[in-house]
Parts: structure tokens; sequence; C-alpha cells
């Protein structure tokens, strides 16, 4: 790939042709405030945040949407630029509830960070806001529209990453919301929950149910199908309260599944889940050890004829797993009756 | 056929048709016309026909331009000159018949002026009229003259030469023409046509488009309805070139939904082109193919910005996104695309067939050639105009527009729509040009001129734009969608005698980053109404402000309407009519408002007699009026005796 | 209509079309023109004839001011907003006019008979104020006009 080399704030960058100026920003460690680029979609070009000055190009252009070419000359932090940015920002700030102490996004929250950024401490703006009611139909996240931005985030990755289309923006100017078919609920959309939607979201719009912190972290893939999807699972009080897509992950990139994003933590501390293997004695199950269940299982298979048995593999099992399965069913046990839930 | 063949029959045709033995009868019959009532004037002229046994050959024609004047008929007498009747009604339709064509009779009273060659006494040339003569027409060359539904109309005024001509040289060769002709895009920005056209020619890639932007959705403009309504073969034929220009094979004209007739012509005319070979694969022999369709806008302004436009072709919400990459590079599902205006198509055709020297030599410097505007408001003169480029204000708005009805002053020109400015009269002198509106803090934009008198308010001027942009922005960029709101509101609130000192400060503030951080030119020129109204009429806001006064008396928080005491004769009319019970009164008493319960309806100044004149209308003051009804005291004025 | 009936329809309307996803604005288009209105069955199945989402219908129908969801009137009065009709007073139309029917702009009178929207503009502003019932153009209207227009009285 052809690499090309280009100026920002003074500072020589050399980026491959068709990055564009706020991925060669940023690959050079310059910060420019963003709220609707994502490195998952497609440039889109809405917040107006990322607005730089570039020589020899007229007025201020989108450094989210922008390629960078060769010899360009790019200055990130100019007196219009920033004027620009901060017009933006008061205008949304005017445009949203002003709860940070007691909203479920507090520091985590995007548009907190480029406010502060910007050093915006008071407001220029009256408020304009609209009372949407809260949308809290889904049972794993919330969709507050008073919150939203519109940086179309959700919608796109609806659309560019899950492929479900169950929310676009409706309506427009003003009036433009993020919107199911009809305006329904959620859950009675085509929504498959899987949260991807929630992750990107930049404010407290979308926000999952659970809004606890965890204390620490611990990296694991996900139990619940074979394509192996790592996760980070976060824990506080030894329970599992959130979980988080590994974004540097060559499988998933970061994406999760409804069971992956939002079945973990209940699954794994349900009092009927079964944490010992059980032998059925005389009707009745009773807990034992790994070694005297293997044995019996070895047992008992052993009293069968090779055809007379089948090997059906779980969902959960990994690519590995169902590999060491089928050399189990055809070169121990002997058998060809060898079969994939592949569903669950 | 060849072309040949077809242009020798289509001349035939029309020669017999202007020097046959039966009378003609054009009738003005686009929207406009429409509106004023051409359908009854052309029942009663078959009527008035039948009735006297004649026959003649009577053509709906597209728009001349002079809607103030309409309905318009012009009656062409074997071997007399055309005449233009203006304001004809279905009652003056038999006389016209009977005095004029029975008759001879040419009832010069009723007579605009006559057209083309030979004259009459006692009828003007029209074109010699101030209204008519600095115009030039070249986009509208065939309106009002042909018959729109008839290909054969524009081939037999040279229609398709400048086609046939392309078709001689190079697309090179043309893109050079178009550039040298100096024409410049007519959708608003005047962006130079052939340089357009010559990097969507040098865009790789074997699959192209043009577009025709016939949007037109700039409240206030007509022009391209009335070309299209007029005469759609010269934008068709201007496409034609680009496409064979640019190595275009497929195009469509967006067209907004709400110009049906426009619609129906263009659906008329692809079919004529079709079967006359102008349409299809290997056009005229010459191996260009070329297919077009008509898309039907739905009903959203910012569809007229390019980007928006291909995406709701697409079948896309209409947003626009962020340039590069240009439409030249890649445009409609991502192939390199064209886009130009109608009457930028209409331009081409004309350039294509007199060449560019001869277009060149209208217009100034840096603009050449002419521009079509729609003059409307308060304007005596309102219609269709065809100017050189760089002719002034003054001439547009006094000889062609002939100044301000009812003998008002003149308070602005509004140009380029809701992307534009209000001009006060201390810019008049300006040429209407590119740069130089642009200067004066407007644009030339896509060509609407709005006349506005002392009686508009300037501030709720400033708020209709903003209420309009508003209300019309996509949504997806903040500065526009929020900055546009804010805005509006605090213009609400100015005209409502809300407004802040520092509101103003405000404004120009707000106005500067939505301009400055907009992603398309919908919010990059949204500020202009208010940005040229407080350059311009600072005075105007400030009295809105300051003294909760609205001088034009438009606002209706801000004025008043008290009954005279010494005028009211106590008749009861007002007190009758007043919608919500806001008056009071009784027999030879002095009717009183209620000023809680007034809405500023208008309707007791409306209904009081003239005679008595005894409601007036004020703002910023208070007129000393009794608190309830009293005894009329004063005689009845003379006036009222007398009569 | 019963939902059959709906559905027949319909289909005779999208025979008219080849199923690509740019053609949702015209069948919309064609649909409303079929319905008055743009049932949500309606939009549904449009969804499933072009196999795109139901929200990108939604999405794009909601975009375009021509698309309505309710049942609208008979007789469509529809009021010009632009500039020049600005300028010469439409207010004073629409205020008659919404007196006359009794429904404000975007609404329809309860007997179905008439709906009353206003319109960015007409291009007829020569001859403003613009009034536009069903197909035909109203130009230089005046309130003492609106009446007899509404009523077919007019000469
Ligand atoms: C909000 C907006 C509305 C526009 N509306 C129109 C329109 O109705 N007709 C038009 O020809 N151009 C319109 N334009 C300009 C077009 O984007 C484009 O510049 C033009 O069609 C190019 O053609 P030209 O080079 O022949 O002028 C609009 C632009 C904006 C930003
Ligand atoms: S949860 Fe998944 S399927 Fe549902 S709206 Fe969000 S991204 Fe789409
Ligand atoms: S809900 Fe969140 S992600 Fe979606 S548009 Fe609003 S702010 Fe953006
Ligand atoms: S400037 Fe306005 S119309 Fe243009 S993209 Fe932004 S929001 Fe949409
Ligand atoms: S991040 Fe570039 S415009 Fe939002």
């Amino acid at each position: 790939m052809e690499t090309i080399k280009l100026t920002i704030n003074g500072v020589e960058v050399k980026v491959n042709r068709g990055t564009t100026v706020l991925e060669a920003a940023q690959a050079a460690n310059i910060y420019i405030p963003t709220l609707c680029a994502d490195p998952d979609l497609e440039p889109y070009g809405s917040c107006r945040l990322c607005v730089v000055e570039i020589e020899k190009i007229r007025g201020l252009p989108t450094a989210c949407t922008t390629p960078a070419t060769n010899g360009m000359v790019v200055h990130t932090e100019t007196p219009a630029v920033n004027e620009v940015r901060r017009t933006s920002v008061d205008l949304l700030i005017a445009n949203h509830p002003m709860d940070c102490l007691t909203c479920r996004q507090n520091q985590q929250c995007e548009l907190q960070q480029v406010t502060a950024h910007l050093g915006i401490t008071e407001r220029r703006f009256p408020r304009t806001d609209q009372a949407f009611p809260v949308d809290t139909s889904n049972p794993f996240f919330d969709l507050d529209r008073n919150y939203c931005i519109l940086c179309a985030k959700c919608v796109r990755t609806c659309d560019e990453i899950t492929g479900i289309n169950a929310i676009d923006l409706a309506f427009r100017g003003y009036s433009a919301r993020v919107a199911t078919f009809g305006d329904k609920p959620l859950i009675e959309s085509t929504c498959k929950s899987c949260g991807e939607c929630m992750v990107r979201c930049p404010v407290a719009a979308l926000t999952p149910k659970e809004t606890r912190r965890p204390i620490h972290e611990v990296k694991t893939t996900c139990p619940y199908c074979g394509v192996g999807c790592q996760m980070y699972l976060g824990i506080k009080d030894g329970q599992v309260i959130t979980v988080r897509g590994d974004r540097d992950n060559e499988v998933n990139g970061g994406h999760l599944c409804v069971k992956g994003r939002f079945g973990i933590a209940e699954f794994v501390h349900h009092p009927e889940r079964l944490t010992n293997p059980q032998i059925r004695k005389n009707g009745k199950l009773a807990e034992t050890t790994w070694d005297r269940a293997l044995d019996e299982a070895a047992a008992r298979l052993g009293q069968y004829a090779p055809n007379e048995v089948a090997v059906i593999a779980s969902a959960k099992c990994t690519n590995e797993e169902n590999y060491v399965l089928q050399k189990l069913g055809r070169a121990v046990l002997g058998t060809q009756n060898i079969d994939h839930c592949a569903r669950l | 056929m060849t072309f040949a063949e077809i242009q020798s029959r289509a001349k035939a045709e029309w020669a017999a048709l202007e020097h046959g033995d039966k009378p003609r009868i054009l009738i003005g019959s686009a929207t406009c016309g429409r509106a004023a009532g051409a359908k009854a004037v052309l029942e009663a002229t078959n009527a008035a026909l039948a009735q006297h046994n004649l026959e003649a050959n009577i053509t709906e024609v597209g728009c001349i331009g002079p809607c103030y004047a309409e309905p318009l008929m012009d009656i062409i007498k074997p071997g007399r000159p055309r005449i233009c009747y203006s304001q004809v009604t279905p009652e003056i339709v038999p006389w016209l018949i009977e005095d004029y064509i029975i008759n001879d009779n040419p009832h010069s009273d009723l007579a605009l002026g006559t057209i083309g060659d030979g004259s009459l006494d006692g009828i003007p040339r029209l074109f010699d009229l101030p209204m008519l003569k600095p115009q030039v027409r070249i986009a509208l060359r065939n309106c009002g003259t042909i018959d729109p539904e008839e290909i054969n109309q524009y081939i037999a005024r040279d229609g398709y030469r400048g086609l046939v001509r392309a078709l001689s040289m190079t697309p090179e060769e043309v893109i050079e023409e178009i550039k040298k002709s100096g024409l410049r895009g007519r959708g608003g920005a005047g962006f130079p046509t052939g340089m357009k056209w010559e990097f969507c020619r040098k865009s790789p890639g074997t699959v192209k488009y043009i577009i025709c932007n016939a949007d037109e959705g700039d409240p206030g403009a007509f022009m391209d309805r009335s070309l299209l309504e007029g005469d759609p073969h010269a934008v068709l034929e201007g496409m034609l070139i680009s496409a064979y220009a640019i190595g275009a094979t497929e195009g469509y004209i967006y067209i907004r939904a709400e110009y049906p007739l426009a619609i129906d012509r263009l659906k008329i005319a692809l079919r004529q082109m079709t079967e006359y070979e102008l349409l299809g694969d290997n056009i005229l022999g010459s191996g260009l193919n070329f297919h077009l369709k008509i898309k039907e806008g739905a009903g959203a302004f910012v569809c007229g910005e390019e980007t928006a436009l291909m995406a709701s072709i697409e079948g896309k919400r209409g947003m626009p996104r962020s340039r590069p990459p240009f439409p030249a590079q890649s445009g409609l599902w991502g192939k390199p695309t064209n886009i130009n205006n109608v009457e930028t198509w209409a331009n081409v055709s004309a350039i294509m067939l007199r060449g560019t020297a001869w277009y060149a030599s209208y217009g100034s410097d840096k603009n050449k050639g002419t521009k079509t505007f729609a003059l409307a408001g308060k304007i005596n003169r309102t219609g269709l105009i065809e100017v050189p480029l760089g002719i002034s204000l003054k001439e547009i708005v006094y000889d062609i527009g002939d100044g301000i009805p009812d003998g008002k002053r003149f308070k602005a020109v509004q140009t380029g729509g809701p992307s534009g400015g209000c001009l006060p009269a201390s810019q008049l002198e300006r040429p209407v040009d590119y740069e130089s509106l642009t200067e004066a803090g407007s644009i030339m934009g896509s060509g609407g001129m709005v006349v506005i008198d002392e009686d508009t308010c300037i501030v709720d001027v400033a708020r209709y734009f903003l209420a309009f942009t508003q209300s019309e922005s996509c949504g997806k960029c903040v500065p526009c969608r929020l900055g546009t709101k804010q805005m509006l509101n605090i213009l609400e609130n100015i005209c409502q005698g809300k407004g802040k000192v520092e509101d103003i400060d405000l404004l120009l503030k707000v106005s500067q980053q939505i301009k400055a951080g907009s992603l398309c030119a919908l919010g990059g020129t949204a500020p202009n109404p208010v940005l040229t109204t407080i350059r311009y009429f600072q005075d105007e806001y400030e009295a809105h402000i300051k003294e909760k006064r609205c001088p034009a008396l438009v606002c209706p928080e801000l004025i008043s309407y008290y009954i005279l005491a010494d005028k009211c004769q106590g008749c009861g009319i007002c007190l009758r009519a007043c919608p919500t019970e806001a008056i009071t009164g009784g027999k030879r008493m002095v009717h009183v408002i209620d000023q809680s319960k007034c809405n500023k309806c208008s309707t007791c100044l409306n209904v009081c007699p003239d005679r008595f004149g005894a409601v007036v209308k004020v703002s910023g003051e208070e007129i000393k009026v009794p608190k309830k009804p009293v005894p009329i005291t004063v005689s009845k004025p003379d006036t009222y005796t007398q009569r | 209509m019963t939902e059959t009936e709906l559905k027949e329809r319909l289909t005779e309307v999208l025979t008219h079309y080849t199923g690509q996803k740019n053609e949702l604005i015209p069948v919309l288009q064609a649909a409303q023109e079929q319905f008055g209105y743009l049932p949500a069955e309606v939009m549904q199945e449009i969804a499933r004839f072009l196999r795109i989402s139901e929200s990108t219908v939604y999405g794009v129908s909601t975009f375009y001011a021509q698309f309505k969801f309710q049942p609208t009137g008979k007789k469509k009065v529809r009021l010009c907003r632009g500039t020049a009709c600005h300028v010469r007073g439409v207010s004073r139309i629409l205020d008659e006019v919404e007196k006359q029917l009794g429904i404000k702009p975007g609404e329809t009178t309860s007997d179905l008979e008439y709906s009353l929207e206003t319109i960015a503009c007409f291009g007829s502003c020569a001859l403003a104020p613009v009034m536009v019932v069903g197909n035909n153009v109203y130009g230089r209207m005046t309130p003492k006009k609106v009446a007899p227009i509404l009523d077919g009285t007019e000469q």
C-alpha cells in the first residue's frame, strides 16, 4: 500500500493512502474531538467537532470525512476551528439534560469529555428541549431520546455492523429522532437486543439497565457458542456484572450477540446452575466428583456396540472441543453417528 | 427519417401555421396562467369560435413572462402582427373574437403589445415596453411562442441543431466551447459549467450519470417551472449535449412533485424524443446512447442540494454528505455524476446552436449571458424575466417591475431565497452578478426576487426565512439542526416583543458559526437573511427590542387597535364582526376594544366603513380612548351626510 | 376497506415495479396515490416487496413532507407559504380557511371531506397569494374568495 506524508500541527505523519485526516491525527497521538466518528463505521460528519483547517482547502473540512493526501498541511486547533466546535457543543448542551451527577453515563460520556476539552463552563444558549418518553421496553437497555445527540452511531451500527436495521432515523430537522418502524417500543421491533448500538452511544441515550460499574475485569472467551468471541467480564463483589467485547480480538473485533453481552452474568450466578457433575442413582441425582463421573460415563459407554452410540456436540463447544469430541466418537467409540446441535 | 428530413418537415409545418389562412390564438397556459384563469379563457374562446362558425388554430403555450397581466392571449390574424392581450377574461373573449377576428378592430385598449414583425397603430411593440426592453431571451427563447407539447415546433425554431453541431465535434471540443462561453451554473452557486463537465469527463469509469436539478425549492422562485412548462426540449437538448460531452449514458430529471404540469410536459417531450430517435440507443445515428428517467421529489427542500438529491434518487433519506468525494468523482451509486440546473441546460443548447461569441456578448466580464428571475412580492409587474447579467437591481425593480404598488415606499429586495438576503434601497445600483450580490451579503441564488415594501416587517421576513430553513433542515448536522432552532427562537421572541438587547450580538455570533460549521450549504447559507437584515435594518430590530415597536405594523404582539372616540359613529359593524367579542358598545355609543381580549385579527379595521375610519392600528404607542363605551358627542362627518 | 381489499389494491400498485431498493420513493408515492395516505400495513408490505427493513421505510417516508400517515380528506386544500405569498398576506387566507373548515394545517375534517395543508411554494408567486383545491390553482386570493371556492359556488 502506498504511504503518504502529511503535516498535522507541524508534525510530519506517515499513513497509508485511504486514511482519513482524523485517523492520521490519531496515529500521531494528536487529539481531535469527535462525537460521531467510530472506527467501525463509515465516516458520517454530523457532529462537526472534528473540523480542522487544511491549507489550500476552503472552509473548515471535517477530519473524519476528509481523506488525507500527500503534502496536506493540517491545523487542528485554530481559533476558527475552536469557535465552531464550541458553538456545536453549546448547541448540544442546550438541548441536553444537565443532570450529569446522576446520569448513567457520568464520566463515560463523550459529550462531557468534549465539553471539558473545550473548556466550556457556562451555557450560552437557552434550553431547547423536547420531552420524549423513555423506551424501557428492552430487558437489557433503555433508549432515552432526551439525551440523544443524533450522531446516528446506533442506526449506522444496526445497519453497517449487524445488518438488522431495527432502527433508523425518522422525521427530519429538529424533529429527527432514532425510531423503530412506526415508533413502536424496541421490544416490538425486529431488534435482536445485541446491544451493539448501546455500546457505541456516546451519551446516555442508550444505556444498559445494569448501572453498577465493575471494580476489575477478567478476560475470557464467551461460553455460549463455538465462535469464540473474546470478552472482558466486569467483576464487583465477586459477581460478574458487566460484559465488554474485546476490540483487539480478531475473532469478534469487540462485537457480541445478545447472549454474550447480556446473558452471562445471570447464568453464571443462577442458583440452579450446576457447578458439579451429578450421577443419577435410583432415579435421583446426586453430586459427585469429576473423576467418578467420567469413570461412570466411560463404563456405561463401554456396554454398547459402536453403532449403538451417537455423539451430539453442544453448540457451546469451540472448534477445538468439537474436534476432540468427533475424534472420541470415531476413534474411541468407533461410531459414525456424530452430529452437532447447532442451535441453542 | 434523418434529422434533416425531420427538420424540413417541422419547418414546413411551422411555416404553414404561421402563414396559413386561419387565425392563430395562443393562450398562456402555464401553471401561472391557469391559476389566473386560462382554462376558462380557452373554453370561452372555443365557444365564441363555435358560435361564429370560425376556425382558428389554438395553441396552449407556456409563459411569456408578464404574469401580472395574466391571463394572456395572443391573436395572430393572417397578414397581421401578433397581438398580445392581457388580463383576458371569459367575458372579454367574445368581443376580441367578434371585434378583431371578424370586424378587424384590434381593440388597442386591451392589447399589451405586438410581438415580432409588423406593427399596428396604437399598439406598442411588446419588446419596446419598459418591462421587456432590457430583457434578453436566451433560456426563455421559445416560452410563450411554441406549443411545449409539440417537438416539431421546437425543431422548427432550430431546436436540436445545437445537438447536431455538438455531435460533429469531439466531446473535448464541446467542453471547451462551454468553458469559453463563460456559462456558470444557474442553480445558485455559479460554478463554471464547462469545468464541472471536464472533471466528470476525466473521472475514471465507464458508467456515468447526468442529472437535471429541477427541484426548485426556493420559496419565491418559479423560473425552472416556467421553463419546463414552456419549452422542455431546450432543457432536454442541453442534457443530450452534456451526455455526449461527458460520456454519460443515463440521466435523471429530479423534479418536485408540486409541478404536475411540468412533469406531464416532460413526459410528453421524452416520448416524442424517443419517436425521433433523439433518446435511446444510437441517437441520430451518432453512436451516442442515452436514457432519461424522471424522478419526482417528495417534498424536501434540502433535496435540491446535490448529494441529498442523489441520496433521494437512490431511495434514501435526502441527507447531504460531506465532500470530497465530489459527485464528479463518486456520485449517484458511486459513479461519476454531473448535476446541473434546468436553466443551465437551456443555456447549453442555445450556446451550442449560436456559438460562444454570441453568448459571451451578453453579460459582464465574469458573468456572461443572461439570468432569469421570478419577480414577485410588492411590485407592480410580477412575472418571469430574463436579463443580461450585470443589469442593476434598480432597472429590474423600477424599469422592468414598475416599482411598488399603491404608492408605497420600497424597502428591500430579497434575492436568493432562504439562502440569500434583503438588500435595501442603498444597494439598488448594484449590478446583478454572482460576486456583487455576495459582496452585499446576499447571493444570486436560483433567481427568486421578492420585493418588500414599507408595510413588510423586516424582522418578520427574517423570521419567516429562518422558520423555513429550520423546518427544512435535514437534521443531520448539529449547527444547522440546533442552531437554526435557536436563531428562530430568538427571532420569534423579538417579534413578540420579548427580545433582549444582547440578542442581536448573539444572532450575529451564531450566524457566523452556523455558516462556518454546517455540513451543507443549506445550513451554510441559512443565516444570510438574518445577517443582511441586521446589516441593513438594525434600527428596525432595535425598535422591536428596545421600544417594543414594529414600525411596519406587522408583528401581532406589538400592535394594538383602537377605536377613535371622535370618529366612531356607533354603527356596531365592528362589534358584530369581532371574532373574540373584544368590542363593547351600543347605539350612539363610542365603541371600545378590550385590549386583553383582542387577538389582533384586524377585522375591525377592515370592516369599519372607510367614511368613518374610526379604527386605527398602532405600535409602540397608546392612544387615549375611553375605557368604557360613552355616548357619542361629535357630529357625523360631512362626508357621511353628503353621500 | 377490508384487509384483503387493501392487499389486492397494493399488489396491483406493486406490479408496476421491479422490486429494486431505489424504487422506494416512487412506490410510496404510488401507494399514497392509491390509498390517500400510507397505512402501516402498506409500508410493511412495501418493505417486504423491496427487501428492505421496515424501519428504513419509516425513516424515508417520514423524511419527506409529501407522505401522510393518517387518512386525508377527499378534497385537499393547500395554501402556499412561499415568500411572495407570505409578503402578500397568505396568513389571512389561511385564517379564513381555518375558520371555514374548522381545522388547522395538517388536519382533516371529521367527515373526511377536507384536509388542509401548507406547501413550501407552488411556484406561482406572481399570482400570490395562491390557494390550491384538488388540482385547481387559485391565484390572487382574498379572504372573501375563500368560502365560495370551498363550497363550489365560485365563478
Ligand atoms: C439546500 C439547497 C437547495 C438547493 N436547491 C436547488 C434547486 O432547487 N435547484 C437547483 O438547480 N439547484 C439547487 N441547489 C444547488 C445545487 O446543489 C447544485 O449546486 C446545482 O444544481 C448545480 O447546478 P448548476 O451548476 O447548473 O447551478 C441547492 C443547493 C442547496 C444547498
Ligand atoms: S440492539 Fe442490536 S439489533 Fe437492536 S437496535 Fe441495537 S444494534 Fe440493532
Ligand atoms: S441514541 Fe446514542 S448513538 Fe443513537 S443517535 Fe442518539 S446519541 Fe447517537
Ligand atoms: S446543513 Fe442542515 S441540511 Fe445541510 S446537512 Fe446539516 S442539517 Fe442537513
Ligand atoms: S466526528 Fe467528524 S463530524 Fe463528528
